[in-house]
């Protein structure tokens, strides 16, 4: 196992299959009455939100929670990066105080990094900038694996901004670590530089990529993208790469919809298909918090060794 | 008495591209000046320094630095660039008129040479080509230029008025001095924060395309060619840049143009490898490895003049944070001239004669400075490297005030061991 999980970069299929497998066990604990259990008893987890998130935050607390672990929260809607106190001390000032473990969402690409070279705590992505998203593409491949099983050959749609998308890069990471075929989708304008470099499928055409996929997973559309220029308009967006009945209908009968939320809906996605019989969008979220519990599970110091 | 003014570097590999020399001989210093190369021996009342197994050059010159006094002395000053660059073979720098104030106006020149008179090694201003830097009127070029400044540039930022380029590519026309162009356009560029390439990509890095350098070059050679003026091109970095150079100086423009010792060595894979350290953080940012090679083959061809250091001095509460947030810049004077026989010389890209012609002939040339050369009667800035010295780069070591280079920890081998300026030995490492 990893010392960190900064991201999937890195990281094998069989490590991925390592994190799943033992989300399973907790996920089966998530539906007991008595869903706590003594794992993480004397572990302190330090959750770090500098940039606003709300089921991330809350999947993290009820992981660590759940497992018996302390938790302190920092959160700071920091709209400006050079305001109030940096990165760096806010680190040095949670170190001191003996957390065992950080949990941090940040703007900055690297952020995570800049805080496992820092302190000596076990890091925890939950998003650095545009960069990785690791846990959101663990829970998306948790959900995945519980309708499918294998990966293998498994046709996957990703549909949405990758230009500025952490969950599609980290998504592409564990999709191509465990063997399943990927298809990316976006106009131009949100595609990221040297893509066709990944080693994936990349199309603007939505209809093209999404044909006889297994898996669509659509990303959620910034509102800010059309002001930047990006595109033009949401209604255009939403007109080509919205995913609607007619888009699901050209998939393998086999199919899922995923979306890692928050949902635009009627930009991104239309209610009918958000809410459609296939959308496993409210079990990737009850998952998450299974995905999550292993994580920190797996990366936890051992108390006993440590000792 | 005569052992204090008079000097023999005794059994050195002399190389003096200007002259055409490179062999194994004897430079005589008196007063300050070299008084021969080579000749019948005579070490009588002399000092002898013993040069045998080293290289002797030409002090380095550095065009491209940033001292940062007056305004920033917390990062360096005049005084510790300059011992930084003794330590680092470098016996002439230009430094960049972004200071604070900035060096815009005649007494911000005189000021310059004052605090460089008790400096290290010789410092010569360059002037901002716009008031204030603001980009908007130009500076008072004539003043600037009788006060002494050896060059124009609004170094850190482009000159995005192609009006305002024009006018001071024609208005310093009359006076002759370069105008140092650092290329970038701010629209492509503003909020980003490395290359735009694979690396960013997968990065989700914000990224900077090489196109915001080589179009504002391109943009500014036209201008160059269609006025008959002379442009000199600050730190370039990208492969496409340097085409659009090569292209300009077939067809006779007065164009000549610089790289810095980051950009041919490090790439945009370094900064993702180190963890998004923000001593890989530069503006031009570390670029992709086909431009490495690209701008690595426009030393040998001539399509690049000079070799820089941007020594971009930054002290660790700036530095030391997330890779978006941090300044862009890193300090290059204690190790450029180790990295290039290194990384370039030892590896065959260019040869000795080559590395000094780059950062000492050709650079002294095209600030019209008097360094660069061994001639009889020249300045005796001489710099002795030893070819067999290894070291481990180690910051803590420097003599800079900042420590913000991405070659901590290099093993490298070859090392400038001793410095003479005018005449006077400022570091010695020989024994």
């Amino acid at each position: 196992m990893k010392e960190h999980l900064l991201g999937l970069d890195g990281w094998s299929g069989e490590e991925i299959l390592e994190v799943l497998d033992h989300a399973r066990t907790f996920r089966k604990v998530l539906d007991r009455d008595v869903k706590k259990l003594p794992t993480l008893k004397g572990i302190t987890v330090a959750n770090l939100f500098f940039e606003n998130s709300t089921r991330t935050r809350m999947s993290f607390e009820l992981a660590e929670k759940r497992l018996s672990a302390d938790i302190i929260n920092f959160s700071a809607s920091t709209s400006s990066l050079k305001k109030g106190e940096s990165l760096r001390d806010t680190v040095d000032n949670i170190w001191s105080m003996k957390v065992d473990m950080v949990v941090i969402r940040h703007v900055a690409v690297g952020s995570s990094h800049f805080i496992a070279r820092r302190c000596k705590a076990v890091v925890i992505n939950a998003g650095d900038g545009s960069h990785e998203h690791p846990t959101q593409a663990l829970l998306d491949l948790y959900t995945i694996r519980e309708r499918f099983e294998s990966f293998e050959g498994l046709k996957v749609c990703l549909v949405g901004d990758a230009l500025h998308s952490r969950v599609i890069r980290s998504n592409v990471l564990g999709l191509k670590a465990l063997g399943a075929k990927i298809t990316l989708c976006a106009p131009l304008t949100l595609l990221p530089f040297g893509v066709e470099q990944w080693g994936i499928d990349v199309t603007c055409d939505i209809e093209e990529a999404i044909a006889g996929a297994n898996v669509v997973n659509v990303m959620r559309l910034q509102l800010e993208r059309q002001t930047a220029g990006y595109i033009p308009s949401l209604r255009e967006y939403s007109t080509y790469w919205g995913i609607h009945k007619g888009l699901i209908d050209l998939m393998d009968k086999d199919h899922i919809i995923m979306h890692p939320g928050p949902m635009n809906r009627g930009v991104e996605i239309t209610q009918e298909v958000a809410d459609s019989a296939d959308s496993v969008i409210l079990p990737q979220v009850t998952n998450g918090v299974a995905v999550r519990m292993a994580v920190l599970y797996l990366l936890s110091p051992r108390i006993g060794e440590t000792q | 008495m005569d052992s204090e003014t008079k000097f023999v570097i005794k059994g050195g590999r002399v190389v003096d591209p200007a002259n055409g020399i490179d062999e194994i001989t004897d430079v005589y210093i008196e007063d300050g000046m070299i008084a021969r190369i080579g000749g019948k021996k005579n070490y009588q009342d002399r000092t002898l320094i013993d040069a045998a197994g080293k290289l002797v050059f030409p002090g380095l010159v550095d065009i491209h630095v940033h001292l940062r006094e007056p305004g920033r002395e917390d990062a360096e000053t005049i005084e510790s660039g300059s011992l930084a660059a003794v330590r680092g073979g470098v016996t002439s720098v230009c430094c960049m008129p972004n200071t604070h104030p900035p060096i815009d106006n005649a007494p911000m020149v005189r000021f310059i040479y004052d605090r460089g008179s008790e400096a290290y090694c010789r410092v010569y201003p360059i002037a901002a080509i716009s008031k204030g830097l603001e980009g908007k009127e130009l500076s008072e070029m004539f003043d600037l230029a009788i006060a002494g400044a050896v060059g124009f540039s609004d170094d850190g930022r482009p000159v995005t008025s192609s009006q305002l380029l024009r006018n001071a590519l024609l208005y310093s026309k009359m006076i002759d001095l370069p105008i140092m162009l650092h290329e970038e356009d701010l629209d492509l560029s503003a909020g980003r924060h490395m290359h735009e390439g694979h690396a960013s990509g997968l990065a989700g890095m914000q990224a900077v395309p090489a196109v915001a350098e080589a179009g504002m070059i391109a943009r500014d050679i036209m201008l160059a060619s269609f006025l008959d003026a002379k442009v000199h091109i600050c730190h370039v970095s990208a492969k496409e840049s340097v085409g659009i150079i090569r292209d300009a100086k077939e067809k006779g423009v007065k164009v000549t143009a610089e790289a810095a010792v980051h950009h041919l060595i490090l790439t945009d894979e370094d900064v993702v490898k180190s963890g998004f350290d923000s001593n890989y953080k530069m503006n031009p940012p570390l670029r992709a490895k086909d431009d490495v090679e690209v701008l690595r083959a426009a030393l040998v061809d001539g399509t690049i003049d000079a070799i820089v250091t941007d020594h971009a001095p930054h002290p660790p509460e700036d530095k030391d944070c997330e890779f978006a947030v941090a300044p862009f810049g890193v300090v290059g004077l204690e190790t450029s001239a180790s990295l290039i026989y290194d990384k370039l010389v030892r590896t065959g890209i260019i040869d000795i004669t080559r590395m000094v012609e780059l950062m000492s002939t050709m650079p002294a040339r095209l600030m019209d400075i008097s360094a660069g050369t061994l001639s009889q009667g020249a300045n005796a800035d001489i710099m002795i490297f030893d070819p067999e010295r290894k070291w481990t780069v180690d910051s803590s070591k420097f003599a800079g005030k900042s420590r913000n280079t991405p070659f901590e920890g290099w093993e490298l081998t070859g090392k400038p061991v001793w410095t003479m300026v005018d005449g006077q030995i400022f570091f010695d490492e020989l024994s």
